[in-house]
């Protein structure tokens, strides 16, 4: 690469969605008008109600899904520039699937170390290293030969995680990291992203595990029909909502 | 899928008894053609067929490997333009595929070696005489085999468009995501394993095209069929002719589907307990 990358503005959060929407086909409205900044450090966890456009607003942060209207700017990059270069961005933006849609055809340490080596130009040695280290910080480094097909639904998540983070990424978005995981194997992966949030990672996350919300966010949002309902620290949304959907909505998760 | 039935002594089970799972179909075949090898060892009139037929072994494969590589690049381009973002490209790939789907072989061999093969070349040689004081010629064989290439390129082009899009788009999300070209994520994280998708198919295509390469009979090419028809019409032994033209044919094809059959056994074993 060289073009010359402008440095990033420190005074402004590290991810900033301003006015976002995202409408499929002609009439459906996923996601309107969303607001939302994301600080260096702060761990921002996103509720609601299935189908209710909380993933898609992640997927609008890494420019997955092209949102309709509105400006998305990460660690100081415009997304929907079309002067940005989307891949060098992607690449400081972890993201972490319900599906872990880890590449079946290579081992783990092998996904791990093939956008190292492709995007970050680093050697066959050093991806292994940083790899190996990875995979002991999400406390299986002994799988590092296996193939995701023969791990477990927990230990492909956490190579997954390892793999995003192989990358040094400034942010890590996590897709409902958890759901698509056997009761058992869900702690293993909750305990893995409250490490990453005590180590001061940037991190947005959509899931449906309050207690980690409560362990881990320093701001819950509350999202429904495509909207922003309510902000605020997950003790205060928790016991005391200000909107009725909000309420509407723990009563039937938290009984 | 497996039918449980109860044994004699009323336990259920789904073991079939062995002349249930016996392939007797190998075994039909298998004597057929040793009785046709019998044949052309024993009788001089077979024996006769099998020396005018089997020279023509050698174009058969080279028309069969020449038209399965050049429709190879040609799926190639056609399967992936077909999925291009450049809206020209995308259609003329569509363009290309159905219209040739379309029309049987027989007409479309007719068709380029008699018109579209003489009239670029003509074309092509226009200047190539003037420039170079050289021009361009293509033996009928050749046209022939060209023509079988243009024609499976947009059955195999299919191939490979399926074969792509049979990949979950999660993996391309996951290798966009951590900042992967769409080119560097096609070649390294779908096309290996679309590969597994698209090789059986090749490979039943690749016997198809031994199989197409007799129609190329229609334009004098000296291949099997073209032989077994001389050696009939010369000698009006129908039967010896053409039984032993199958028969060189059934022992290629079925050889290959062996290959073929250990191959994808070889691919399925890799991936069993895969999502």
């Amino acid at each position: 690469m060289t073009t010359v990358v402008p440095s990033s503005d420190r005074s402004k959060p590290m991810i900033s969605l301003k006015g976002v929407s995202k409408t499929f086909g002609r009439n459906i409205r996923a996601v309107i008008d969303i607001d939302l900044d994301v600080a260096e450090g702060e761990v921002v966890v996103i509720v609601g109600p299935s189908g209710s456009g909380k993933s898609t607003v992640l997927r609008c942060i890494n420019l997955l899904e092209v949102p309709t209207a509105g400006t998305v700017m990460v660690d100081g990059f415009d997304m929907t520039s079309s002067d940005t270069n989307l891949d060098q961005v992607r690449a400081e933006v972890g993201m972490v699937f319900q599906q872990f849609n880890l590449f079946p055809h290579l081992k783990a340490i092998e996904n791990i170390t093939l956008a190292q080596r492709k995007v970050r130009n680093r050697s066959q040695e050093e991806a292994t290293d940083v790899a190996m280290r990875q995979l002991t910080r999400v406390g299986i480094p002994e799988k590092a030969d296996s193939y995701p097909r023969q791990l477990s639904g927990g230990q492909q998540q956490r190579v997954a995680i390892a793999r995003s983070l192989a990358m040094d990424p400034k942010v890590m978005l996590f897709d409902e990291p958890t759901s698509a995981l056997d009761p058992e194997m869900v702690k293993e992966v909750l305990d893995v992203m409250l490490g990453l949030a005590h180590d001061g990672m940037t991190m947005v996350v959509v899931t449906h595990e309050m207690g980690f919300a409560k362990a881990a966010a320093d701001r819950l949002v509350f999202i429904d029909e495509g909207e922003i309902v309510e902000v605020g620290p997950p003790e205060e949304v928790f016991s005391h909502p200000t909107q009725e959907r909000t309420q509407a909505f723990f009563n039937k998760i938290l009984h | 899928m497996s039918e449980f039935r109860s044994t004699p002594d009323g336990r259920i089970t789904d073991e079939r008894p062995w002349w249930d799972v016996f392939p007797w179909w190998s075994l039909i075949i298998v004597t057929l053609l040793a009785w046709m090898g019998w044949q052309i060892i024993d009788s001089p009139d077979y024996r006769l067929a099998w020396e005018r037929i089997i020279p023509g072994l050698a174009l058969t494969l080279q028309s069969t490997v020449y038209a399965f590589g050049i429709s190879l690049f040609i799926a190639l381009l056609a399967g992936t333009g077909q999925m291009s973002r450049n809206v020209v490209i995308r259609n003329l790939a569509r363009t290309y595929v159905e219209f040739i789907r379309g029309i049987p072989m027989l007409p479309l061999i007719f068709t380029v070696a008699l018109i579209v093969v003489p009239e670029l070349t003509e074309l092509l040689n226009a200047r190539l005489i003037r420039w170079f004081d050289w021009e361009f010629k293509l033996s009928f064989q050749m046209r022939a085999t060209v023509t079988l290439a243009v024609i499976y390129g947009a059955y195999m082009a299919e191939i490979f468009r399926g074969g792509i899009q049979s990949i979950p788009p999660g993996q391309s999300e996951a290798g966009r995501s951590l900042g992967l070209s769409r080119r560097q994520t096609m070649k390294s994280v779908v096309l290996p394993q679309a590969m597994r998708a698209i090789i059986p198919p090749m490979g039943n295509d690749f016997i198809a095209i031994l199989k197409d390469t007799s129609l190329l009979s229609v334009l004098g090419a000296l291949e099997i069929t073209q032989r077994a028809r001389q050696f009939s019409a010369s000698t009006f032994k129908f039967r010896e002719g053409y039984f032993v033209s199958a028969f060189i044919y059934l022992v290629l094809t079925l050889s290959l589907s062996v290959l073929l059959g250990v191959l994808e056994r070889r691919m399925t074993r890799d991936r069993v307990g895969e999502r």
